[in-house]
């Protein structure tokens, strides 16, 4: 069998908690800087120390980065997973173990490649305290896969002077456990194996970021000051990275103040409050949840949509309902963002796909709330807030302006002969907002959740109370044109079939079209990264007879939306599901279309 | 359904150092029943407003849902209005300050606002020590749902279309002080002149302030048999204090006999001039407070007046180490960190 360069899946089986997650991210990084397209991610449970977690990288050359299924190699320091690991390797694979204890011969597979490296023993011949064996485990494995894998040691070296730049002592004792994992791989095995790795120059200017870290900077540069939030998985990280950049960025020169309010909320009821609160007096505010915390923000969604308010709410998905799946990925909550609240309700949702985007459409969603003075939510997900993702690099122009919509200023006031709240002045659905503390005499009004007229005060007309909420309809219709366009992956249609999906089911939905395309199926592709869905979005359904929506929830949410918005047939759109908490891969996406397309033909 | 005020004003009408009558701290014309509690509420608050000279729009009310939430409507017309959802005007008032510090916050809740639903919400407000004056027109009862007993009712007391409450009630005044807030008072609606002067104090105080004001409801908890009734509470008061608010630039000219006054300065210079009536007690001990609290309840008084104030009090601000000018004021100058910064972020990321 010739060799195969450049294109591996290389699981790590770890136990929670033991410092493994450090040494895999180095190992990611340094692929990342042999100039190859590399996609971690994280399995981990929902625990703090003890349970098994696993880490998978796929790194492809040709830049595929969804997940693909069949683990080339695996690399077991865990054994209370070693079953399932041997389990889980591909045919002709690798199962690389630490062999300070023998496998059980039992759980031998004679189609996979057993290699044994006693990683605990040449620690504990290298360490003493209990705590630094554990940890240089870890760097020995990585030694050993430089070694396996043909990896250049020369770019882990400098990653880890790099990590450890603060703490330069520490540098040594690394290089020494990295050395023996390498040298023991070196002088044991055959090294390269036939899968390996070779230097190339695939990345360009591309960065690698966890999504929730770009998120997070969004925040910063898109002007928000207040962040309240209660802890939730997998949101939780975007405030860590919030609070530790806005250490670095929002700190006062003169006095050394921070020019930021960051609340922990006693929960994410108080949490959105807090938001709306700060909203209606004027600052950028924000706050970070995942379903369960939508669903508890519910009352408060509608508050802010009914009366108007700018709310920028960020939904990182998991698995539900309830609790369901904490610590896996789902797009599970498209209706609940969409039409969050009791009531006639629709909000403004961006869907980001990459980290570039998880900061470019965060700043924007400040734009937006303030300029439709309406609740926005950037619905991203547990895939992309919390793996690393090869990004092309954030971008910033510097005259961007913030766009705080329909504000007036105390001199507006002063010329204004009479101010309502609620007055559709431009008659494009948006009214002007004042903000506490303006002017002395002029341009109070009085908040309510309750009916109100154009001059805010309460009124149980019915005639008003449509007229109101009529407005808000023609509010939203305006925002289609503002939210971001889709993507379309095609200069001009090609096929009457189509594909459509959202966030991260990109990558792998990209990945299926080139495969089909091999195998002469062509498809149009659209993205769609905003709801409401534009006029593209309309005429991709009508100009195509078949659509295949393919999205990762159980009850295909983005079909039904689309049947609800645009008013498609449904028996034009076929769904492709995946929602067993791991992202869905392009060979799911290609057998459920050739699946439908052969059913079709026979029929 | 709206009433309009007439705006007519008699030119001969007393004015404040800012020139505004004390009409123009007024608001719409009340819905709630004659006689509210919550209505000679509002009257304190603006008769405390005027006083202060408090510029209208250098303040902000916040409520939650109730019959007590709607009386921000009833006053202070040029100060924006927030009538948020039930139970969570402190997490609505929380952001609005975070935005503006420099604003006075008014929230006001009911005893079902606050003592049910918003309990969570009174609770981390209070321990944030958040800088606002948080008024409950406590009075017992459910009013626009018709009268079902609240949290705050207390054992045996019967509302009008009830049976006698069989669970203990929920004394805010307790729990605050409890939780350590920095500021407690219990007042009654009845009661002006003890009143207004709480009033100013706590929107001179930096941080959380307190005043659960019995307020009954002459519809459905005014009756015999009621512990929030007018004629109950009239009975059964018994104040700390007499008091008076001094604003920093006047000279205190209340003159207690000796030994029975205390002065407290609060951090803008002004003074909350005491008269005790409480022996052992001393507003600023967080242990004597409790101990004459706990003595009113045993025997059967409804304490008022100012129960406890942290004059050293520290507000959320100052514990977060915010800047002093208000957030909502910074622009992209302030809070952009610009494309030079982002590029040297993009190449950590390499």
């Amino acid at each position: 069998m010739s060799d195969i360069i450049n294109d591996m899946v290389i699981r790590f089986a770890n136990v929670n908690g033991t410092g493994s997650a450090s040494a895999n991210n180095m190992f990611s990084k340094a692929v990342f800087r042999m100039g190859l397209p590399v996609s971690p991610k994280n399995i981990f449970p929902s625990n703090i120390q003890g349970l098994p977690t696993w880490y998978e990288v796929r790194i492809n050359e040709h830049g595929y980065l969804g997940r693909r299924a069949g683990i080339d190699v695996l690399v077991a320091v865990n054994p209370q997973s070693y079953e399932k690991d041997i389990a889980s390797v591909r045919s002709g694979g690798y199962f690389i173990y630490d062999s300070s204890k023998p496998l059980h011969k039992q759980d031998l597979r004679d189609d996979i490649t057993y290699l044994g490296i006693p990683m605990m023993q040449l620690s504990m011949d290298f360490f003493s305290v209990p705590r630094q064996q554990q940890l240089f485990k870890n760097i020995i494995y990585v030694g050993a896969l430089a070694a396996l894998l043909n990896m250049d040691m020369d770019v882990i070296r400098q990653i880890i002077r790099e990590q450890f730049a603060a703490k330069p002592k520490l540098v040594p004792p690394n290089f020494q456990a990295l050395d023996a994992g390498y040298n023991y791989a070196n002088e044991t095995f055959s090294c390269p194996l036939p899968i390996h790795l070779e230097t190339r120059d695939n990345v360009g200017d591309h960065i690698l970021i966890e999504g929730n870290a770009a998120t997070a900077l969004g925040t910063i540069y898109g002007g928000a000051t207040v962040a309240a939030w209660y802890p939730i998985t997998p949101s939780t990280s975007i405030i860590k990275e919030f609070e530790s950049y806005a250490k670095q960025l929002r700190i006062d020169p003169e006095t050394g103040q921070k020019n930021y309010a960051s609340v922990q909320a006693e929960d994410e009821l108080a949490a959105m409050g807090m938001v709306i609160g700060a909203t209606w007096n004027g600052a950028r505010a924000f706050t970070t949840t995942s379903g369960p915390g939508v669903s508890l923000m519910g009352e408060f969604i509608g508050l802010a949509y009914f009366a108007e308010i700018p709310v920028v709410l960020i939904n990182v998905q998991r698995g539900g309902p309830s609790t369901g799946m904490p610590t896996r990925t789902q797009q599970g909550d498209l209706m609940t963002c969409i039409y969050a609240s009791h009531g006639d309700t629709k909000h403004i949702c961006l869907f980001p796909s990459t980290p570039a985007e998880c900061f470019e459409m965060t700043a924007e969603c400040f734009d937006l709330a303030d300029r439709f003075q309406t609740p926005v939510i950037l619905v991203s997900d547990l895939d992309l807030g919390m793996n690393y993702h090869m990004s092309p690099p954030l971008k910033w122009d510097d005259n961007r302006r913030y766009d705080l919509g329909k504000v007036y200023n105390a001199e507006e006031l002063e010329q204004l002969k009479e101010y309502g709240r609620y007055l559709d002045v431009d008659d494009d659905g948006i009214c002007y907002r004042t903000i506490p503390g303006t002017h002395p005499t002029k341009g109070s009004f009085f908040t309510r959740g309750t009916s109100r007229d154009e001059y805010a005060r309460y009124t149980e007309s019915g005639e008003v109370y449509v007229r109101v909420v009529d407005r808000l309809l023609k509010k939203w219709v305006t925002a289609q044109d503002h939210v971001p366009a889709p993507e379309l992956y095609q200069k001009e249609y090609r096929s009457s079939k189509g594909i459509v999906f959202l966030g991260t089911t990109t990558y792998a939905a990209l990945e299926a079209m080139d495969m089909m395309e091999a195998k002469g199926i062509s498809v149009d592709a659209i993205r769609i990264k905003a709801f409401p869905f534009n006029k593209t979005v309309a005429d991709f359904m009508e100009e195509h007879d078949e659509i295949f929506v393919i999205e990762q929830n159980r009850d295909a949410q983005l079909r039904t939306i689309i049947m609800n918005e645009l008013e498609i047939p449904p028996s034009k759109l076929t769904s492709i599901l995946n929602y067993d908490g791991m992202p869905i891969t392009a060979k799911t996406i290609v057998d459920g279309i050739q699946a439908h397309l052969s059913v079709g033909a026979e029929a | 359904m709206t009433y309009i005020k007439p705006t007519f004003r008699h030119p001969g009408l007393p004015k404040n150092a800012l020139g505004f009558a004390k009409s123009d701290y007024e608001g719409a014309i009340s819905t709630l029943c004659a006689g509210c509690g919550h209505d000679s509420i509002s009257g304190g608050i603006i008769q405390a407003c005027f006083e202060m000279n408090v510029e209208p729009h250098r303040l902000a009310k916040i409520s939650g849902i109730g019959c007590s939430s709607k009386t921000p409507t009833y006053f202070l017309r040029n100060s924006h209005g927030f009538n948020s959802v039930h139970g969570r005007m402190p997490s609505v008032t929380t952001g609005a300050n975070m935005a503006n510090r420099d604003l006075i916050y008014l929230g006001i809740s009911g005893d079902g606002d606050t003592a049910s639903i918003g309990m969570g919400q009174f609770v981390h407000a209070i321990r944030r020590n958040l800088n606002m004056v948080y008024i409950v027109m406590n009075n017992g009862c459910y009013g626009l749902t018709k009268g079902q007993d609240s949290a705050t009712a207390d054992l045996g007391s019967r509302t009008k279309p009830g049976k006698p409450n069989p669970f203990e009630a929920i004394d805010l005044v307790g729990m605050a002080l409890e939780l350590k807030a920095t500021f407690v008072a219990r007042s009654f609606s009845g009661d002006k002149t003890q009143l207004v002067p709480l009033i100013k104090a706590a929107m001179s105080h930096p941080g959380f302030a307190l005043i659960d004001v019995i307020s009954p409801c002459v519809t459905f908890n005014n009756n015999k048999g009621s512990t929030k009734s007018y004629d109950f509470v009239r009975d059964h008061i018994a104040a700390t204090s007499v008091l008076d608010f001094v604003p920093e630039q006047e000279e205190i000219t209340v003159e207690y006999e000796e030994g029975s006054s205390a002065d407290v300065a609060l951090h803008d210079g002004s003074v909350i001039a005491l008269r005790k009536l409480a022996p052992k007690w001393d507003p600023t001990d967080r242990y004597s407070a409790f101990l004459r609290l706990q003595k009113s309840k045993m025997d059967g008084e409804i304490l008022t007046g100012l129960i406890y104030i942290d004059p050293k009090s520290q507000e959320l601000h100052d514990l977060m180490n915010t800047t002093k000018r208000p957030l909502n004021t910074l622009r992209e100058d302030d809070l952009c960190p610009g494309s030079v910064k982002l590029e040297e972020i993009n190449v950590s990321m390499r």
